[in-house]
């Protein structure tokens, strides 16, 4: 029975119901949502459930494998700690979005062809632009009509990929796809969009920090692991992901330094850690796809948990600029004391989760002699430390008294970010478990004695970098500022070149109307001369003058004749 | 600082101060840390002595001051797309 029904049904049709019911029963319902989820996850071994038929085609709907099975837990959780987060809203959209969105992705993540995943693939793009939207201003509009476009383009993409494919094999199964074909490679950009690929990224940065307080949390798990999901089935071991990822791991972290929205920090260090993804799924061994799964993982709660603390932050103090936050350890110091284990977690610290999971990929790239892309990883470990480790916390909470003094956050955020901490602890403690249900078997040590000393080593002395560039005054200050990234290219750039386009076009007809009219009119002039009531064709001819011409025109004939 | 509030740590003269070289003197025991323990690099850099901490600041350094250098080209006022 339970077989029947794909997974992520159950939250999409929940949410149908949500709009039916008030107050305390609501909230109950839509909490035993994703315990339902989880629950038939766990009773549930890999095989293939729900088909039917397409055309011709067979659409698989609900297909289970150990990589599925892993992205398909975690997002359950996900949503837990989301709905616990947004327990004190009542806004009936934003919790349906919420719920549907990510029932979305989980059907996309159990889809087992190209159409099924074409169709969740959209309605995570549909159902979560309502995140963003129900800030309800006009700067979040235009935001969500740019965020949709981006995210619908990617869908159109991976339909027409997928139909090229079709056209190829004639199956549309959705297995190992690889870039040789041209379909392959659409299908490429489609999945490198929603992962933020450099230079295809800034749809994140833009939409996440403008999304609402408990938005940005549904937004910051979904979407992005979705396609790192797609990726680590379609194209492991594509050689290019290598280089493609450390370059997401690197740049991001020179925009998080200088960025003083402290939400927009956290997008840039989301991109930069799915950058970490995106390596392990190009070096594509055991090992190293592990270790992009475990990621995966560790990191959907850990940002999760990072979103929340910022978001509980926004939403007592009605800012989220570093240039006016600070001492806030003072009023609400549950928060401070949870973002900090978040902090602890995506930097790597040994005991807390990031650790156990991203050594994995650089040990894999270590492995496999890839010594430049260890070298970035490495970079770009440190780097994180510093904005997302210390920087977050420090401008947030610490730093210089902004004087603020607000309320801690309430009892339902400080639950889910409990929630999520102590996941956070307890996959850096005993890994064994997380490691258990990784799509290969683990033989992997985090904890060993050269490993630890080195990442205390790398994240004290990034520290101590942080420490001497405050205390001496280098450090950039936070300033309320706009950094130019990609995202001009599409707002500035673009427009400003329509615009020219549109005016030079416009003056070009205008060109074109004036030499029109200024030929008619000579044209118009000629005929008058030659064929006007005075001209020479309108004149009377006396009959001499016709002799005349007739006798020269018989003089040229006998000329002609004789010659 | 408001009237009345409870007086932290952290807010009293000298006490920044006091973080800083307490984080100074984890460090450099953690440097030394190296002499403890027998490695296995598989790059032959791993091998230098405080390979890790000598990375970790200079590249933490590093990041800072080209990301502030970089404010010059990107940084616009905060309506720039207003």
């Amino acid at each position: 029975m339970i077989e029947a029904v794909p997974p992520g049904l159950i939250l999409i049709a929940g949410a149908c119901v949500v709009p039916f019911l008030r107050g305390p029963l609501r909230a109950a319902f839509m909490l035993a949502l994703p315990l339902l989820g989880f629950w038939q996850l766990m009773q549930i071994t890999p095989g293939t459930y729900v088909e039917t038929r397409f055309f011709d085609y067979t659409q698989v709907l609900f297909q289970v494998d150990r990589l599925s099975l892993v992205f398909g837990y975690v997002f359950f959780l996900a949503v837990l700690i989301s709905l616990i987060y947004a327990m004190h809203i009542t806004d009936t959209v934003q919790q349906v979005a919420g719920l549907v969105y990510a029932g979305a992705a989980i059907c996309a993540v159990f889809a087992g062809d190209l159409i099924t995943l074409f169709a969740f693939w959209e309605l995570t793009a549909i159902a979560s632009v309502f995140l963003i939207w129900a800030v309800r201003t006009e700067r979040s509009f235009k935001v969500g009509m740019r965020y949709l476009i981006i995210q619908v383009g990617s869908g159109v993409l991976l339909l027409s990929g997928a139909v090229l494919i079709v056209a190829d094999t004639g199956s549309i199964a959705f297995g190992h796809i690889g870039i040789d074909s041209l379909g392959g490679k659409l299908i490429l950009a489609s999945f490198g969009i929603k992962a933020a690929f450099p230079l295809l990224h800034n749809w994140l940065q833009d939409s996440y920090p403008e999304a609402t307080v408990t938005g940005t949390v549904f937004l910051s798990a979904f979407t992005t692991k979705l396609a790192i999901y797609a990726l680590a089935r379609g194209y492991a071991g594509t050689e290019m992901l290598i280089l493609v990822g450390a370059a997401m791991t690197a740049f991001p972290i020179f925009y998080a330094v200088i960025e003083n929205d402290l939400r927009r920090v956290l997008a840039y260090s989301l991109n930069n850690q799915l950058g970490f993804m995106v390596v392990g799924i190009g070096i594509g061994t055991e090992l190293s796809l592990n270790g992009t799964v475990a990621h995966a993982v560790a990191h959907i709660i850990y940002k999760a948990l990072l979103f929340m603390s910022m978001g509980a932050v926004l939403y007592r103090t009605g800012t989220m600029k570093g240039s006016e936050l600070g001492g806030l350890y003072k009023s609400m110091p549950w928060t401070t004391g949870f973002c900090i284990v978040g902090a602890a977690a995506i930097s790597g610290f040994p005991l807390f989760s990031g650790f156990v999971t991203k050594s994995m990929i650089l040990s894999a790239a270590a492995e496999e002699g890839y010594w430049f892309t260890w070298a970035v990883l490495l970079f770009a470990s440190a780097g994180v430390f510093h904005h997302s480790g210390i920087k977050i916390p420090f401008f947030a909470f610490f730093a210089h008294d902004s004087g603020k003094r607000v309320k801690e956050a309430p009892a339902n955020m400080l639950l889910a970010m409990a929630l999520a901490a102590a996941l956070c602890i307890y996959i850096g403690v005993n890994p064994a478990p997380l490691y258990a249900i990784l799509p290969f078997a683990v033989d992997y040590t985090p904890y060993t004695v050269g490993h630890v000393i080195a990442s205390l080593q790398l994240l004290a002395f990034a520290a101590l970098a942080f420490a001497v560039l405050i205390r001496y005054g280098f450090y950039p200050l936070e300033t309320p500022s706009t950094n130019l990234d990609s995202d001009w290219i599409y707002r500035r750039l673009l427009p400003k070149w329509i615009a020219g386009l549109a005016r030079g076009l416009r003056d070009a007809g205008a060109e074109l109307d004036r030499w029109r009219e200024a030929s008619l009119r000579y044209l118009l002039g000629r005929v008058f001369h030659y064929h006007g009531p005075r001209s020479v064709m309108a004149r009377t001819w006396p009959v001499g003058g016709a002799a005349l011409w007739v006798m020269v025109l018989l003089g040229g004939y006998l000329v002609v004749y004789y010659l | 600082m408001k009237q009345g509030e409870r007086k932290y740590w952290l807010d009293r003269p000298g006490r920044a101060g006091k973080v800083f070289w307490a984080l100074c003197v984890l460090c450099g025991l953690l440097f030394f840390a190296d002499a403890l323990y027998e490695k296995h690099p598989t790059f032959a850099v791993e091998a230098w002595f405080g390979f890790y901490a000598i990375f970790g600041f200079f590249f933490s350094v590093g990041l800072v001051l080209s990301a502030k250098e970089l404010r010059r080209l990107l940084m616009r006022k905060e309506d720039y797309y207003d």
